[in-house]
């Protein structure tokens, strides 16, 4: 017989809690003035920030929680806190 | 919007930190710093709540949650058993917790685990307060902080103690590899997470993490109060190999603060700049900064 002593759930299954509920704002990256620095990647705390290429990053909505961590750390003022309508 | 990069991460996205969580973007570097073989135990605290909500984790990689004071004696419960079944090169075996959960509660099993030598690197996510429970304070509060049970009054200034030396602790105790680090230089996490898992034998690091709610800042503002720190002395960053310091990071001149302007950023020290002693709270504070500044070499250029 089978025992499981305590819960056992499924890996990354918090992805179906989608974070755009939690945003007082939204970054919006503006892809003007990137210089490649990652930092917005990097210091993202919910991994949200996605590279396209070298010098152009976004944030994935379903994941980003409207910090601002991103656009603070951005050194080229490429990134702008945006408020949430919805 | 599923974007494969974002959706294939080891922690994955979707726990329900706080926005600007210190702790989230720490334990997101360690564990893409170490990789997918491992196997981690989690003392209760914030880490272990906010990525496991039941019925979900945030977690891809085997993961265990038992009690809020035994994480490292999970850890090497899980180390021997890798051993005895000769599976020990499948997986890293890491301890992770909290600042309570590891000074304060699980002091005794950090130290066991410490002594009996076993194969571990323990992580320990610093956010200077019982972030989880509401903000009481632990042996890694720093001096003068207000917390829930060191509040600041008329006659008390906040936390009456100083942070407690853990890293020093693990050092006596012949920790192979004792490291601090910070959320506001992760690469320097990722590549100490590296260092430590390429040495067998009981590694220690200690990454201090700024709590948004607990210490009363922007959600914004982590980063920059993580860099205040380090560059106030507050909180020197180095590496302790078999006893011995064998790298420090250096104040660069044009960034180094007071801890006065260090600690006007957050919330948690405001009735330390009101106070009409508030001068000679500050000197005290500035006395530890000194004497790290000192200990550690901080100032100057690497030889
Ligand atoms: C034996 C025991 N006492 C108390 C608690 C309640 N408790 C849960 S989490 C927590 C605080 C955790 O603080 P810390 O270890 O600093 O981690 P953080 O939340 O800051 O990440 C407490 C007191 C518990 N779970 N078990």
């Amino acid at each position: 017989m089978k025992q499981v002593f305590g819960i056992v759930v499924q890996p990354g299954t918090s992805r179906e809690e989608k974070k755009t509920g939690w945003r007082v704002f939204r970054p919006k990256f503006k892809q003007e003035a990137c210089i490649g620095c990652r930092n917005c990647h990097m210091f993202c705390p919910d991994g949200a920030v996605y590279r396209i290429d070298k010098k152009k990053f976004d944030a994935d909505l379903d994941a980003c929680k409207g910090c601002g961590i991103c656009a603070e750390m951005c050194p080229v003022d490429d990134i702008e806190m945006l408020l949430e309508r919805n | 919007m599923a974007v494969e990069e974002v959706e294939s991460r080891l922690l994955a996205y979707g726990h329900t930190a706080c926005a600007g969580c210190g702790e989230a973007l720490a334990a997101r570097t360690v564990i893409e710093a170490a990789g997918p073989d491992v196997i981690i135990a989690n003392a209760t605290g914030c880490l272990e709540v906010f990525t496991t909500r039941f019925p979900r984790s945030a977690w891809r990689v085997p993961w265990i949650h038992s009690l809020f004071e035994n994480a490292a004696s999970v850890a090497s419960g899980i180390e021997v058993a890798l051993k005895a079944l000769e599976r020990s090169d499948e997986a890293k075996v890491i301890a992770q917790a909290g600042d309570g959960g590891t000074a304060d509660i699980g002091m005794g099993a950090f130290s066991g685990m410490l002594e009996r030598g076993h194969d571990i690197l323990y992580v320990c996510y610093d956010t200077e307060v019982y972030s989880n429970t509401g903000f009481q304070r632990s042996g890694l509060t720093p001096l003068y902080a207000h917390t829930t049970t060191s509040p600041a009054g008329e006659l008390t200034w906040g936390n009456a103690t100083r942070k407690k030396d853990l890293p020093s602790i693990a050092v006596d105790h012949g920790a192979v590899y004792v490291a601090t680090a910070s959320v506001g230089y992760p690469q320097d996490i990722t590549r100490k997470v590296k260092k430590a898992l390429s040495l067998s034998g009981p590694k220690y690091i200690q990454i201090h993490c700024p709590c948004v709610p607990g210490w009363g800042i922007e959600s914004h503002m982590t980063i920059r109060v993580a860099r205040a720190a380090v560059n106030s002395g507050l909180i020197p960053l180095f590496e302790i190999v078999e006893g011995n310091i064998i790298g420090v990071r250096k104040i660069k001149e044009d960034e180094r603060v007071s801890v006065e302007e260090y600690m006007k950023l957050q919330k948690r020290f405001s009735h330390v700049l009101k106070s009409p002693r508030g001068k000679d709270l500050i000197r005290q504070v500035q006395s530890i900064a000194n004497l790290n500044i000192e200990k550690f070499g901080l100032l100057g250029i690497n030889e």
